[in-house]
């Protein structure tokens, strides 16, 4: 049960043509975007958090570790139950399996803001919220796009786990269907599809990012 | 008396010793537009009483009064100048010399105005729209200077400026910092190891003792029309700084290496001309 060559590309250009393969594609990225934008706004939430207060750290930084360590599609069964089996149990997992990392990496961010760089704005005159927002949190940057690459890479494993398992026309659920009518041709050319998005992104946006990045904070 | 530092104490707790005294009855007073030098050996608490005034240190006992008002916290009267330059890599020289002015509510236009006429006169007009890591050691640690001088500090405090920097861009930036110390009669207040860099710029020297760090003497210099002090009298100064400095010296390095050290066979004078202090 393997296709040629020709019959798997014949399919992936007439399904791009026809649009099957773009609406999958469209239907998975637009629900990791918003699963991932969640989890990063409350992945540097929490971050704040762990990083301000030592009572948070020494409870919900200890307890994010361990929950760092559960692979996210194994929320899935209790996905289902809260939210039955439909889109926002995919959210679910794909948020869940970004925040995490999300979170760790923004706490050794906060946590790593040179001392001189925080002297110099105290003495300048910052305090509060500006001292936030043009310190800290600038200066972080560079860990926390080491830790969104990451993030992004669990979010995509969790995003087809869940299509595959679960439904909303992702290019998941174009899986199942080929299996379901024996099409190998088209699961084949899916999972080209998965590779190709997974590898873009990684490489030509985040890892370009990450060394830029670090050219400018003169970390290498 | 401008600025007073009186009965000044300070401790920090060490793992293995517990307790150890950096600071112990610092008292000190600074004319408004005077340029006073620290030296001592490393170890012996300079930096901490620049970080005392500073305000990002709270000290023990004593206390330290700018034109009679207290130090409490960190504020942009006293703007530091770090050993090094600790400019913020994600802003351009434009936005990392107006950071503290936009601060200080200036308005956009009138800081930048500022900032660039600032920049011009520390020879970078040609790089205000860089950013950090496109400039040389020198030139940073230029606009980290420039950031400061641009808020019009009461006093500046400068915490061995130009100790990472090559010899040249060194003597560049003294005359530099000698020009602009005239135009603007701003009160500095310069940590260094280097005796001659002391002796050079400033009128007041003050020669830290080590553990606890205290003052052991004071010297004043003369200086000349153009700001700096003429040869004869800076051998002569730095010599008489080096005597009171030795006993200091020899006492970080006995505890560095061990009572088997002897200062005669190893003697600190035999390239005392060409290389005066910076091995302290």
């Amino acid at each position: 049960m393997f296709p040629s060559f020709l019959e798997v590309m014949k399919t992936l250009i007439s399904g791009i043509i026809s649009g099957q393969i773009l609406t999958a594609i469209g239907a998975s990225l637009s629900r990791l975007l918003i699963g991932f934008t969640i989890a990063s706004v409350l992945g540097l939430f929490l971050g704040y958090l762990i990083w301000r207060y030592k009572l948070v750290e020494d409870t919900l930084g200890f307890l994010i570790t361990a929950l760092q360590s559960i692979p996210s599609i194994v929320w899935f069964p209790l996905a289902i139950i809260w939210f039955g089996m439909n889109n926002m149990a995919i959210l679910f997992i794909v948020t869940i399996g970004a925040t995490w990392t999300i979170t760790v990496s923004a706490t050794s961010g906060f946590k790593n803001v040179p001392r001189l760089y925080q002297n110099v704005a105290k003495t300048l005159g910052s305090s509060g919220t500006h001292f936030l927002r043009t310190v800290i949190f600038p200066s972080s940057v560079p860990q926390l796009i080491s830790g969104l690459r990451i993030a992004w890479a669990f979010a995509w494993r969790a995003l087809m786990a869940g299509e595959l398992l679960g439904a909303g026309g992702g290019l998941g659920q174009l899986l199942e269907a080929g299996r379901s009518l024996g099409q190998m041709d088209l699961v084949i050319s899916v999972m080209i599809i998965i590779g190709i998005i997974g590898t873009v992104m990684d490489n030509f946006v985040f890892l370009r990012l990450e060394s830029k990045v670090q050219k400018k904070w003169g970390l290498s | 008396m401008y600025l007073t530092i009186e009965g000044i104490e300070k401790s920090f707790s060490h793992q293995e010793k517990g307790q150890i005294k950096v600071l112990d009855n610092i008292n000190l007073e600074v004319e408004k537009g005077q340029f006073v030098s620290i030296v001592g050996p490393s170890g012996c608490g300079k930096s901490t009483l620049l970080y005392l005034i500073a305000g990002l240190e709270h000290a023990d006992k004593g206390e330290i009064h700018i034109e009679g008002k207290k130090v409490t916290s960190a504020g942009p009267d006293r703007v530091v100048v770090f050993q090094d330059d600790g400019l913020f890599p994600w802003l351009t020289v434009m936005d990392n010399v107006t950071y503290g002015l936009l601060l200080k509510k200036i308005p956009k236009k009138e800081a930048e105005l500022k900032a660039r006429e600032m920049l011009k006169m520390m020879h970078l007009g040609n790089y205000i729209d860089s950013y950090p890591h496109q400039l040389s050691g020198g030139m940073k640690q230029r606009v980290a200077i420039a950031r400061a001088l641009v808020m019009e500090p009461e006093v500046l405090l400068m915490d061995e400026p130009f100790a990472a920097l090559d010899e040249q861009t060194r003597m560049v930036l003294h005359k530099e910092l000698i020009e602009i110390w005239k135009k603007t009669k701003v009160t500095i207040f310069f940590i260094t190891h280097n005796i001659r860099e002391a002796v050079l710029l400033s009128e007041k020297i003050i020669v830290f003792a080590t553990r606890p760090g205290k003052i052991k003497a004071t010297f004043t210099s003369t200086r000349m029309k153009d700001g700096f002090t003429p040869n004869d009298s800076t051998l002569f100064l730095e010599k008489q700084i080096l005597e009171v400095l030795q006993e200091e010296i020899e006492k970080v390095l006995k505890e560095e290496m061990g009572d088997d050290y002897n200062f005669k066979t190893d003697n600190l004078h035999r390239d005392s001309s060409d290389n005066l202090g910076s091995h302290i």
